[in-house]
């Protein structure tokens, strides 16, 4: 573990992969291509950049202004707030792949997870600045500051369809109408997500009952 | 296997018995007064009003016992109640001292004028003007009569010619009120197109400031779709009738409508009360965090439900005007801006609560409240903790704001929940042009508003100060990239010279 932390040619491929992100914000069609043909992304750099978006997610919630974003703390929860973001991108990956794979599909589990992380690198890398720049501003410049936001999620979505197109070697008729239809899957996978948990609580609940009876019995 | 088992069956059991156990919470008392935080939260509060006294007819030493009271109406020192069910108005004068009342006499008839009837019928509300004279709603005679003082008739007005309005209509007025210029403003049972105006020589001017028709696209379709028989069953699109009207200091009609439904009180498309100018518009400030309809919340308790209905209006010197709801008892205090300052009350027996409120006056800071099923008037005067918040708004006013200041932290220091003292405290700093002190009471209590004003402010006097750090800053922000391509070149033509190639 630690001679792996050691490994200069190691840490040199992470940086690389890491500022390949960057390449790929401005270049996605090429850049997407590269990221797992030219193997040119890491998974270390990808989880990075999830880190680093969820960070600034929840960094935004103290240190954006009460002028934009004001904040209940009692009616926060950090864990499903964090869930918001990591449940949707779980079940985009796993829908997108379980699709795709049937369909000619080139691109791998592993590969969607990399191509979906590095699109959305313009996330933190927008919202960093912008949390600072929101506490100089007046309610009458918000407009700026809901701008620029919309556009660091426009970018992010414009990045994700791209990357998947250059992941899965799709033309870009055939890309539009996967990403609709990993949209349906994903509700799909909801669907049967929400049929089992309600059978497992009901099966749980089976044996709390049992287990009451026991406890009445004995 | 057998230790899977039992493991199994240990954690059932274990899940079991947490289950079973019960987490008891204890309900919590809620003040008499409260006021909401920015989030809605019911915050409570120490009283803003306290009950003085409150008088029946015994305790006023009435002759006959009041019936059903509608009206209350006070001038100067002098209290009227209209005693609806004895057709009688009944005029006192209160004691300054201890807020006794003395009755000086019962208004039953008046004298003059070739009218045949010269006794009331189900009287209904009474005004007075700078001369002395009465204007009273005397309901089932269709009249508002004019008297003088020493209950001379003068004159009256009847049902208002209009073409829009048929001749036979029973003219019932209920409620009136009247401007400096004694011009007559009444609102008349049935009559759903606003306020009906008399000029003051008794002609009927028009009828203004009628409520905005309200219903939404599939109301529309459906009418259009429904045969005649279904389409007279349906409510009809029409302006809603006022409740209840109120004169205030300079001359602005407040009005306040019961019969509101809680859709559209929250989009926004009704308003519980307005404020009328001389041509009927609605000029009420509504600025503040929620809407000014009362109680926010509206669900079912002690079975009672749906929105507050405000039956009267009063609007006090200093702009505060205060609603009286009957439908769940309480007094609800606004600003000019539409804040809730305060509210309090409810249903009940007890002193502070009502069984059917009707009618609310003020004199100065005083509050009269008038219930018509317990013939009673209930008389509120501020506590210390109201006397405080109402001297820093009227000290904000007048411009004194660092007695303002004081004020407001005086009302902090009482109630620390009250969100309107930490905001009165940054505007009164704000005035002061203490930015960065303002910026941080605001901050506290979320006035993103007054926030950026001191902000602005704030921000400006900085870069003023700092404006050598400004420009440095821009000239390298400027300078410096261009710095670095100039440097890059020179050093890239120099690698690329022919000299020092080898």
């Amino acid at each position: 573990m630690i001679a792996a932390l050691k490994n200069k040619s190691k840490w040199q491929r992470y940086f690389k992969s890491l500022k390949f992100a960057l390449y790929c914000l401005t270049h996605p069609l090429d850049g997407f291509w590269d990221l797992t043909h030219e193997k040119r992304g890491t998974y270390a750099a990808a989880n990075t950049i999830l880190i680093l978006t969820l960070l600034a997610r929840v960094m935004g919630l103290r240190f954006t202004s009460f002028v934009i974003k004001p904040l209940y703390w009692e009616e926060l929860n950090m864990f499903t707030y964090i869930a918001s973001i990591l449940f949707p991108l779980a079940l985009w990956v796993i829908g997108n792949w379980a699709l795709t794979t049937l369909f000619d599909g080139k691109g791998r589990l592993g590969q969607v997870y990399m191509a979906t992380c590095y699109a959305i690198a313009p996330y933190p890398l927008i919202q960093f600045p912008l949390m600072i720049f929101s506490n100089f501003v007046t309610v009458d410049e918000v407009g700026f500051y809901n701008m620029v936001n919309v556009v660091s999620l426009v970018w992010a979505v414009f990045l994700i369809i791209f990357a998947m197109q250059q992941i899965h070697e799709f033309g870009p008729g055939k890309n539009i109408l996967f990403t609709i239809a990993s949209i349906f899957a994903m509700l799909v996978i909801l669907f049967i997500l929400m049929l089992f948990f309600s059978m497992i609580s009901q099966g749980i609940a089976y044996f709390i009952s049992l287990g009451r009876e026991l406890l009445f019995r004995l | 296997m057998k230790r899977i088992i039992t493991g199994i069956a240990a954690f059932a059991l274990a899940i079991s018995v947490f289950a079973g156990s019960t987490i008891s919470v204890c309900a919590k008392d809620k003040s008499y007064t409260y006021n909401y935080d920015y989030w809605g939260d019911v915050q409570d509060s120490p009283d803003f009003y306290m009950v003085q006294d409150s008088f029946t007819s015994g305790a006023l030493g009435l002759d006959v016992p009041m019936k059903s009271p509608q009206g209350l109406f006070a001038k100067d020192n002098l209290l009227y109640i209209v005693d609806t069910g004895n057709n009688r108005i009944i005029e006192m004068e209160k004691n300054a001292e201890d807020g006794s009342f003395k009755v000086l006499r019962y208004i039953t008839e008046f004298k003059g004028g070739d009218l045949e009837v010269k006794t009331f019928a189900t009287p209904t509300d009474v005004s007075v003007d700078d001369d002395g004279n009465f204007y009273i709603a005397d309901k089932d005679n269709s009249r508002i009569l004019k008297l003088d003082n020493d209950l001379n008739y003068i004159m009256q007005f009847t049902i208002p010619v209009d073409p829009s309005l048929d001749e036979k209509t029973n003219f019932q007025p209920n409620k009136l009120a009247v401007d400096t210029a004694g011009r007559v403003y009444c609102i008349a049972t049935g009559i759903n197109k606003g306020l009906i105006k008399y000029e003051s020589n008794g002609d009927f001017a028009s009828f203004v400031g009628a409520t905005p028709v309200s219903y939404n696209f599939f109301d529309y379709l459906k009418k259009k779709f429904a045969t005649q028989a279904q389409r007279e069953k349906m409510i009809s699109f029409v302006p809603t009738e006022y409740e209840n009207i109120f004169m205030d200091h300079e001359g602005f009609v407040y009005a306040c409508i019961a019969s509101v439904k809680e859709e559209d009180l929250k989009a926004g498309t009704v308003h519980a009360v307005r404020k009328l100018n001389l041509l009927g518009d609605d000029i009420l400030v509504r600025n503040g965090e929620f809407p000014v309809y009362g109680d926010i919340y509206m669900g079912t308790g002690g079975g009672i439900s749906g929105p507050s209905r405000f039956t009267d209006v009063t609007c006090m010197d200093n702009d505060v005007y205060v609603c009286l709801d009957r439908n769940r008892g309480r007094l609800f205090g606004y600003d000019d801006q539409g804040n809730l300052v305060f509210a309090f009350g409810g249903n009940g027996n007890r002193d502070g609560y009502f069984r059917q409120p009707s009618a609310i006056v003020n004199m100065g800071r005083d509050l009269y409240v008038l219930d018509s099923l317990d013939c009673c008037i209930t008389t509120f005067v501020t506590t210390e903790f109201g006397d405080v918040v109402f001297d820093a708004m009227e000290q904000f006013d007048r411009g004194e704001y660092d007695a303002s200041e004081a004020s407001w932290i005086h009302a902090k220091d009482l109630n620390g929940n009250y969100d309107l003292a930490y905001i009165g405290i940054g505007r009164a700093l704000l005035r002061q042009e203490k930015y960065k002190e303002a910026m941080e009471y605001f901050e506290v209590k979320y006035d993103a508003d007054n926030y950026s004003k001191a902000y602005k402010q704030y921000r400006k006097v900085w870069i003023e100060e700092n404006i050598g750090l400004v420009v440095a800053a821009l000239i390298v922000i400027v300078v410096v990239p261009l710095a670095i391509g100039k440097i890059r070149r020179i050093k890239r033509e120099i690698d690329m010279a022919d000299i020092f190639r080898i």
